[in-house]
C-alpha cells in the first residue's frame, strides 16, 4: 500500500469506508437474499434523509457512542484494556436515575447536573475496583471488565425490581422521572438533547488534554512503551494507568447518566443495545484519536439509526448492522494494524508492567 | 417443594445442573488453554462459541443432520472463526486483544442477521431435539451423582476424557512440548527448528473447534433451540477458568468445575425458597470468578509471551 503514503492517514481510512459501504454492504446484502438498493434508501432516508431523522435519530443515537468511543479510546491510549465500558455505563444510569429520583431531589432544576455528575462518578467507580484489583492483585484487565459487565447488567435487573422498581411493583422497571430531572431539548421540534453538547464538549476536553497537558503525555507514554516511560520519564505507570482507567470509567458512566436523562427517563434492563462494545468498534475506527472518536461516533449512530428505518421499510433486519461495523474494523486493523506512538504494538494485556518492581 | 428435599432430588438436580453447565465450559476453556499456553490470547473466544451454536442450529435443522452433524457443524464453524483470528493475529501481526473484540462483534452481529435471514425475521423459536442420553447400567442409579456422572450424553463423557488427555498431550507429548516451547520463548523454539506459526496455527485452529463444539452443546444437548447472544458471556468465563485454573489441564477443569456448581446454585435457591434476589444469585459467579482470580495474585503465572505480538 505504498502508493497510498502520500495521502493522509484519516483521509485514506475515510476512503476505506466508503468504499466498504458503497461496495461492501450491498454485496452483503445481496449474498443474504435482499435487494441492495431500497435497503440503501431506507438505511440513509431513516439516518440523514430529513432533518428529524439526523437531529432525532442519528445525533441521538450518536451521542453515547460518542462518550463509549472516548471512553475506550483514552484507556486503551494508557495501555489499560477497558472492555467494560458496557457494565460502566450502566452503573452510572442506575445512579442517575436513583439520584433523579430522590425526593428533595426530583423537582430541582440543578437535578440533570447532579444526575450526571453522580452517574460519572457510579463509572468512574466500577472501572476503578477493575484498576485496583489490576495494581494490587495483577488481574488482566479484560477480564475483570468483562466480568464486571455481566455483575452490572445484574444489578439493573436486581434494582428495577426492588429498590427502585416502580411503586405498582408490576414491571421491571424504575418510575418515570420528572419533566425537571430530565435534559432540556435543544433544538424544537426534535428529540436532540443537551447530552450531544456535552459528549462533544467531553471530546474535546479529551482531545486536548491527551495532545497537549503534562497527563496526556504521561497517559501516552505509559500506553506506547511502558518500560520507557518508567526509565526514561520517570513516570509511574501504574498510576498513569489507574487514573485513565477510572476516566475513561467516569465517561462511560456519564454516557448512562446521558442517556437515562435525556432519552429513556428511566431506568429498566435493556436500557443499552451494547453501546459499551460499540465504542469499542468506534475508538478502533478513530485509532483510538478523541476527535477522531466523533466523526466514528456519528458514522456509527447513523448507521444504527438508519438500521431501524432498514427493517422497518425494507425488511433487513436491524442486526446486520453490527456485521457491517465489525467488517469495517476487521478491514482496518488488518489493513492498518494498529501500533503504539514508538511503532511497536500495543502493550500486551497482562499487567506485569504495572509498577511491581 | 418439600418431599423433594426429602427425596434428596435437590441435591441430584444440582448435580446434574453442574455437570451440564460444566461441559461447554470445560470445551472452551481447554481449547483456549492450549493457545495460551502457545502465547496467544483469543477474547474473541466469545464469538468462537456463539458461531458453533449457531452452526449447530443449521447442521441439526436446515440441513436436516440432527445432533450428529449438528456438532460437526458447530465444529467447523468455530474454526472458521478462529481461521478469521489467526489470518488477522499470525498472518498480518494484528494485535490479539483488537482481533478477538472485532471477531465476538462479528458473530454477534453475523449469527443474528443469518437467523433471522434463514428462519424468519422474528425468529420463531425453533425446537430441535436434544441429544440422547448414554446411560451406564448400575453406575447411573447410584445416589445424587448417578443421573449427573452416568446418564449424559456422549459429548460429556468425551470433554471429560479431554481433560486428562490435554494433560498428557502437553506434558508427554513431542507437539505438546514444543507448544509450551513456543508460549515461553518462540525466538529460542524457532531457533530449535520448532515450527512456530504451524504449531500456533494448528492450536488455533483446534481451539476454534473445541469452542464451536462447546456452542453447538448449548443448543444441541442444552437449550434445544438458538438465541440470538446466547453464549451469554461464557466466552470470557471461560477464559477466566484458565486464569484460575493457572494455565493447567487439570487446574482448568476444576476451575471449570467450581464456576458451574456456583451457577447451579441458582436451583438449589430456587427449591428451598431461599429469600436471596435471583439476580445476585446469577452474579455470584462471576464475583466468585473475580474474587478467586485476585487471591491467586501474582501466583499464577501467565506464558511469558502471552498476548504479545512477534
Amino acid at each position: 500500500m505504498r502508493w497510498l503514503a502520500p495521502i493522509p492517514a484519516p483521509l485514506r481510512r475515510a476512503a476505506y469506508v466508503v468504499a466498504i459501504l458503497s461496495i461492501g454492504v450491498p454485496l452483503l446484502l445481496r449474498v443474504l437474499g435482499f435487494e441492495a438498493l431500497p435497503a440503501a434508501a431506507a438505511l440513509l432516508r431513516g439516518s440523514l434523509g430529513s432533518g428529524y431523522a439526523i437531529t432525532s435519530a442519528t445525533l441521538v443515537r450518536a451521542t453515547p457512542l460518542i462518550l463509549t468511543g472516548l471512553s475506550v479510546a483514552i484507556a486503551f491510549r494508557a495501555g489499560v484494556f477497558n472492555i467494560g465500558a458496557e457494565g460502566q455505563l450502566l452503573t452510572g444510569a442506575a445512579a442517575a436515575v436513583a439520584v433523579s429520583l430522590l425526593p428533595g431531589l426530583s423537582h430541582s432544576h440543578w437535578n440533570p447536573v447532579i444526575a450526571l455528575a453522580v452517574g460519572a462518578s457510579a463509572g468512574g467507580l466500577w472501572a476503578g475496583i477493575a484498576a485496583f484489583l489490576r495494581v494490587r492483585f495483577h488481574v488482566l484487565e479484560v477480564i475483570s471488565t468483562i466480568l464486571l459487565n455481566f455483575v452490572a447488567l445484574y444489578l439493573v435487573g436486581y434494582v428495577v425490581r426492588g429498590p427502585l422498581q416502580e411503586p405498582l411493583h408490576i414491571y421491571p422497571q424504575s418510575s418515570t422521572i420528572e419533566a425537571a430531572a430530565r435534559l432540556p431539548r435543544i433544538l424544537p421540534g426534535s428529540r436532540l438533547h443537551a447530552g450531544f453538547l456535552v459528549a462533544i464538549v467531553v471530546a474535546m476536553a479529551a482531545w486536548w488534554t491527551v495532545r497537549f497537558t503534562a497527563a496526556g503525555f504521561r497517559l501516552r507514554a505509559s500506553g506506547a512503551n511502558p518500560e520507557a516511560a518508567r526509565i526514561a520519564g520517570e513516570i509511574d505507570v501504574a498510576r498513569a494507568g489507574a487514573s485513565a482507567f477510572v476516566v475513561s470509567g467516569a465517561i462511560a458512566g456519564l454516557a448512562g447518566a446521558i442517556e437515562v436523562t435525556g432519552v429513556t427517563f428511566a431506568l429498566y434492563e435493556n436500557i443499552s443495545p451494547g453501546y459499551g462494545y460499540t465504542g469499542i468498534a468506534v475508538a478502533l475506527l478513530a485509532r483510538l484519536d478523541a476527535a477522531g472518536v466523533v466523526a466514528s461516533g456519528l458514522l456509527f449512530g447513523a448507521l444504527e439509526a438508519g438500521a431501524s428505518a432498514m427493517q422497518r421499510d425494507a425488511g433487513v433486519p436491524s442486526v446486520v448492522v453490527s456485521m457491517i461495523e465489525a467488517v469495517i474494523i476487521l478491514g482496518l486493523i488488518v489493513a492498518w494494524p494498529l501500533q503504539g506512538s514508538a511503532g511497536r504494538p500495543l502493550p500486551a494485556a497482562e499487567p506485569t508492567h504495572s509498577g511491581q518492581q | 417443594m418439600t418431599d423433594q428435599i426429602a427425596n434428596g432430588t435437590v441435591a441430584t438436580a444440582f448435580a446434574e445442573a453442574t455437570v451440564r453447565t460444566a461441559t461447554p465450559l470445560i470445551l472452551a476453556s481447554t481449547g483456549e488453554l492450549l493457545i495460551e499456553r502457545a502465547g496467544l490470547i483469543n477474547i474473541g473466544l466469545e464469538g468462537v462459541i456463539l458461531s458453533g451454536a449457531f452452526g449447530a442450529l443449521v447442521g441439526a435443522t436446515h440441513w436436516g443432520g440432527g445432533s450428529a452433524l449438528g456438532l460437526a457443524v458447530s465444529g467447523g464453524a468455530g474454526m472458521l472463526i478462529a481461521l478469521l483470528f489467526a489470518a488477522a493475529t499470525l498472518g498480518m501481526g494484528s494485535d490479539q486483544i483488537i482481533t478477538g473484540t472485532a471477531i465476538t462483534l462479528l458473530a454477534l452481529g453475523g449469527t443474528g442477521t443469518l437467523y433471522r435471514t434463514l428462519y424468519g425475521a422474528t425468529g420463531s423459536s425453533l425446537a430441535i431435539d436434544t441429544a440422547g442420553r448414554l446411560t451406564i447400567p448400575i453406575l447411573s442409579r447410584l445416589p445424587v451423582v448417578g443421573v449427573a456422572f452416568f446418564a449424559q450424553p456422549l459429548i460429556t463423557y468425551l470433554a471429560f476424557l479431554l481433560i486428562p488427555a490435554t494433560w498428557w498431550f502437553l506434558e508427554y507429548t513431542h507437539a505438546g512440548l514444543a507448544l509450551r516451547a513456543i508460549g515461553e520463548n518462540p525466538t529460542a523454539a524457532l531457533t530449535a527448528g520448532v515450527p512456530v506459526l504451524r504449531i500456533r496455527l494448528v492450536a488455533t485452529l483446534v481451539a476454534g473447534a473445541l469452542g464451536g463444539v462447546a456452542g453447538g452443546v448449548l443448543v444441541l444437548s442444552q437449550a434445544g433451540t438458538f438465541v440470538e447472544g446466547m453464549s451469554a458471556g461464557r466466552g470470557f468465563i471461560a477464559i477466566a477458568i484458565v486464569v484460575l485454573g493457572r494455565w493447567h489441564p487439570l487446574g482448568v477443569g476444576l476451575a471449570a468445575f467450581l464456576f458451574a456448581a456456583t451457577t447451579s446454585l441458582q436451583y438449589v435457591a430456587q427449591a428451598l425458597g431461599l429469600a436471596v434476589p435471583y439476580q445476585l444469585i446469577l452474579a455470584l459467579p462471576y464475583l466468585l470468578t473475580l474474587a478467586a482470580l485476585a487471591g491467586l495474585g501474582g501466583r499464577a503465572t501467565p506464558p511469558a509471551t502471552l498476548a504479545r505480538v512477534e
